[in-house]
């Protein structure tokens, strides 16, 4: 019998045929996209787990400490687990993520996810601010650059991305302190909220910006965004000269199109070409470039975090690290590559929302 | 071509009023709040609150201002006992059985009464939870089975503590002023045991003592906060909130009081504090701590074995010009393992530059033309700077110094591991008492690789069957002057012989705004007492 319940879409009615079609081919990329991913996140797994296992750092000293006697230092050890074969730990671990327990940080006790719940909202205010300054400011200066090519705008946007790459954040960081906190008082200090405010906020998503804004706390808000503002400004920057860079490079492709004479031959005015027409084309590599330097900052920058006292993602994975706290550290890579996976994803859609070629296939 | 400037302008006119708009949104006042001392330091080696299992430094003063104890030692005078929550105490005759009268009418920041139970519960707890310091308290032959016999509370107000041996009274109650030994709420802490964890793993973020401050709030890596505890029996704290802000660079910190957004810094460097002498607002006050800094030989290794090689590195030193810059207002030299404050230090500094001497002992030892050895170092201040500056002597006498960086705890798990050469560190004092380094310099019971105790001396192999010998007697002898003298002869040996080449003893500096007044910090982590602390 092999009427209409057969796959193979010679035989079935034609528009069963082309919904079975699409169906397959949905399920097939779903499929693929979720092994993608899978194997991913394995992967990122198997090496930080064994690059954590090599590294010469006894994670049992970071938690028992120098003085501790031996025989503290055996029950801890055989505790954690670390006299099993490195294996049989990396089954272990990924079977337990897998049910949703990452582990509890070595150092702290405290569930990971626990401590990275409280350390990445700080981490995820910074980079969003940063990578609003740096693309809001990145794309115009790059366009500008672009269109008048050789000029002012130009060669700033030259030098500025020149001190980008060279300039050391810790040291541009602090030479900001110095400057607008403790010369001129423009900003808030090191630190995330003055501490009288450490009292009366309550903290529910732990983005200051919003918990203050929903509390109605408005001089909260503004507290916080001028301890916000210089470290953001400074990734903002760096993010800026990345940016301004790209986009000048793809609106000098652009704006080289055949298109665009075609426009200037219509008579377009110049401003309607460069923002409706090549921008907006420039715009669909250029998301990418944006999705990326967000997850860049999302990761954390320790740097920055040290020397603004910003207790984000970037000193928790570190700290954790320099004590070979693997639990915390993976928790963080986990925390991090879904980061850098749910970003592509939005630029793989944003892609396909800003480019009509891509779309009905 | 031309285009139109306008859309850019627009956009940039909109960025300049973000701009102003957060230029107002400034803070007005920088300054702390009245009624608030703020502390910038680095407490991100902090990593429990619980009394039976901290033992690092940032935590040592977090418990010394929280929990009380039996009794502690007078920070002016380290050698005079103050009843903290004892009465009085007394010793039996023949020198095992400990007996303390606590004073009445105690009670907890919880409001439970602060009785002898409490007391007993305590130490039992921290020596059967085990943990890294109740060391110092098995030390005295306490195990999980007889601890509950050997301490036990004889009434309401009253206990007794029965050691194995009998040991220099001074050693047993200065073991008992550390922290190990404080007391915790135990009708709290019970409340929030789970499967018999003695409420380990809730105490390890929350509060249950009695001290003059207790624990507010702890986040990890941010802050902790403290708060005035009304129930406490003594001179309430001067200030009703204290908050530790963890700042782990020393320029930010700087920058931090200089604008006064923070009362006390913990962390400068000798560059800052120099910069700082200058400044109005800001004062400095120090004390010398409890820490000693060394080099240490392997004795592993058949070239640094060689005796006169040992006293030639000693030769090697630069030790005048190490104290005069590198560890200026942070460390004082000193040469030998006790420091000073302790009964029994001495501050004999034989020890000078001198290279001409180093090379005759070298010559002595078979190796005229030197030799080549590696030091593992740990990438920070002064400790990288001492170490490169020894590079740069040892080479006149043809030895040939690597420096092997690392970081911290690297460097520390190779020096556990006995795979070192050299190696730079440094040791605190566990407890108030000369055997907590003498324990570890001068006794090595087993130099074999499966040890079960791995003191400094062991680290480096050194075998020294005969100094263990002279070290356990000190520790047993119970007149004070012979005991004092006791460790000025181990001290003497240890100059000539060992592989250890004492460097400094730290001082601990922190740098205040002028405001605050009666900050003293104290010889050992916790007595470093921050309810003292006033502003004006």
């Amino acid at each position: 019998m092999n009427g209409p319940r057969t796959l193979d879409p010679a035989e079935q009615s034609p528009t069963a045929g082309r919904a079975g079609d699409r169906l397959l081919r949905a399920g097939d990329v779903i499929g693929r996209f979720l092994l993608v991913i899978l194997l991913t996140y394995l992967g990122l797994l198997a090496v930080t787990f064994f690059i954590g296992r090599v590294i010469p750092i006894d994670p049992v000293l970071a938690i028992v400490g120098d003085r501790a006697p031996e025989h503290v230092i055996a029950r801890v050890r055989e505790e954690l687990g670390l006299n099993k074969p490195l294996w049989e730990q990396f089954y272990i671990y990924v079977t337990k993520v897998l049910q949703g327990d990452f582990g509890n940080s070595v150092l702290t006790s405290n569930p990971v996810m626990q401590d990275i719940r409280r350390a990445f909202p700080a981490t995820i205010e910074l980079a969003t601010l940063g990578t609003i300054i740096g693309a809001g400011l990145g794309v115009p200066l790059g366009v500008w650059a672009a269109v008048r090519r050789g000029g002012l705008a130009d060669q700033f946007v030259r030098v500025m991305g020149l001190i980008g790459y060279s300039v050391p954040i810790f040291w541009l960081g602090l030479m900001a302190l110095v400057v607008f906190y403790a010369r001129l008082g423009w900003v808030g200090g090191p630190g995330r909220i003055d501490i009288v405010y450490e009292y009366t906020l309550k903290s529910v998503t732990g983005l200051l910006l919003l918990d203050t804004a929903m509390a109605g706390e408005w001089q909260a808000f503004g507290n916080a965004l001028s301890h916000l503002i210089l470290p953001a400004a400074l990734l903002g920057y760096f993010s800026l000269a990345y940016i301004s860079r790209m986009t000048r490079s793809f609106m000098l492709n652009e704006l080289g199109q055949e298109y665009v004479v075609a426009a200037r031959a219509k008579g377009l005015s110049e401003t309607r070409i460069i923002w409706r027409h090549a921008l907006r084309n420039a715009m669909v590599p250029l998301v990418t470039v944006i999705a990326l330097s967000y997850a860049g900052l999302l990761e954390g920058s320790v740097l920055t975090e040290t020397v603004f006292a910003w207790p984000g993602l970037g000193l928790y994975i570190t700290n954790s690290l320099q004590n070979a706290d693997m639990n915390a550290v993976l928790g963080g890579t986990i925390v991090v590559g879904s980061v850098f996976i749910g970003l592509n994803l939005l630029s793989d859609l944003l892609y396909r929302l800003l480019d009509p070629r891509t779309r009905d296939r | 071509m031309t285009h139109s400037p306008l859309p850019i302008a627009r956009r940039l006119l909109g960025a300049a009023a973000m701009a102003a708009l957060l230029v107002g949104s400034a803070p007005a006042s920088a300054a702390t709040p009245k009624d608030t001392l703020v502390i910038a330091w680095a407490i991100d080696d902090i990593i429990t609150m619980d009394p039976a299992e901290s033992f690092e430094i940032s935590a040592g003063e977090i418990m010394g201002n929280t929990y009380d104890r039996l009794i502690r030692f007078d920070v002016s005078d380290p050698s005079k006992l103050l009843g903290d929550t004892a009465k009085t105490w007394t010793v039996s005759p023949d020198g095992k059985t400990y007996s303390f009268e606590l004073k009445d009418g105690l009670k907890f920041a919880s409001g439970n009464p602060l009785t002898a139970e409490d007391v007993a519960f305590s130490l039992q707890r921290a020596v059967i939870l085990d943990k890294t310091p109740a060391f110092i308290l098995t030390q005295f032959g306490f195990t999980k089975d007889n601890v509950k016999d050997r301490i036990r509370q004889t009434g309401r107000l009253t206990l007794q503590i029965e050691t194995d041996k009998a040991y220099a009274p001074t050693f047993v109650l200065n073991c008992l002023t550390a922290n190990v030994a404080a007391i915790v709420d135990k009708k709290l802490v019970l409340s929030k045991e789970q499967n018999n964890d003695l409420g380990y793993g809730w105490l390890k973020t929350n509060y249950a003592g009695s001290g003059p401050l207790k624990i507010r709030e702890w986040r990890a890596n941010e802050i902790l906060a403290l708060e005035r505890n009304d129930n406490y029996y003594g001179d309430k704290s001067k200030l009703p909130r204290v908050i530790y802000r963890h700042v782990k660079e020393a320029a930010t910190q700087r920058l931090l009081l200089e604008k006064g957004d923070i009362d006390i810094a913990r962390n400068l460097t000798p560059q800052d504090l120099a910069a700082l002498a200058s400044s109005k607002d800001i004062k400095t006050t120090s004390t010398p701590k409890g820490t000693v800094y060394y080099f240490s030989l392997n004795q592993k290794n058949p070239t640094l074995a060689k005796p006169e090689v040992r006293e030639a590195m000693k030769w090697l030193v630069d030790y005048a010009a190490i104290g005069d810059t590198l560890i200026k207002n942070i460390g004082v030299v000193h040469q030998n393992f006790l420091p000073v404050g302790l009964l029994g230090a001495s501050t004999e500094n034989p020890y000078k530059l001198d290279v001409e001497k180093a090379k005759a002992l070298l010559a002595k030892a078979g190796v005229p033309n030197g030799f080549k050895v590696t030091i593992d170092m740990r990438t920070v201040q002064p400790v990288q700077g001492i170490t490169e500056a020894f590079q740069q002597t040892a080479k006149r006498a043809g030895i040939e110094v690597e420096i092997i960086p690392g970081d911290g705890k690297q460097t520390l798990t190779k020096y556990r591991a006995r795979s070192h050469e050299m190696y730079i560190g440094q040791w605190g004092a566990d407890y108030w008492d000369p055997h907590t380094n003498a324990d570890t310099f001068a006794r090595n019971p087993d130099n074999a690789d499966d040890a079960k105790s791995k003191p400094l001396a062991w680290r480096n192999a050194w075998a020294i069957p005969e100094l263990t010998k002279k070290t356990d007697a000190a520790v047993l002898e119970r007149d004070a002057v012979k005991r004092k003298a006791m460790y000025e002869e181990i001290q003497a040996e240890f100059r000539k012989t060992s592989p250890f080449v004492m460097l400094y003893q730290q001082t601990e500096v922190a740098a205040f705004r002028s405001d605050v007044q009666g900050l003293k910090l104290g010889p050992t982590s916790d007595t470093t007492y921050m309810f003292k602390v006033s502003k004006l």
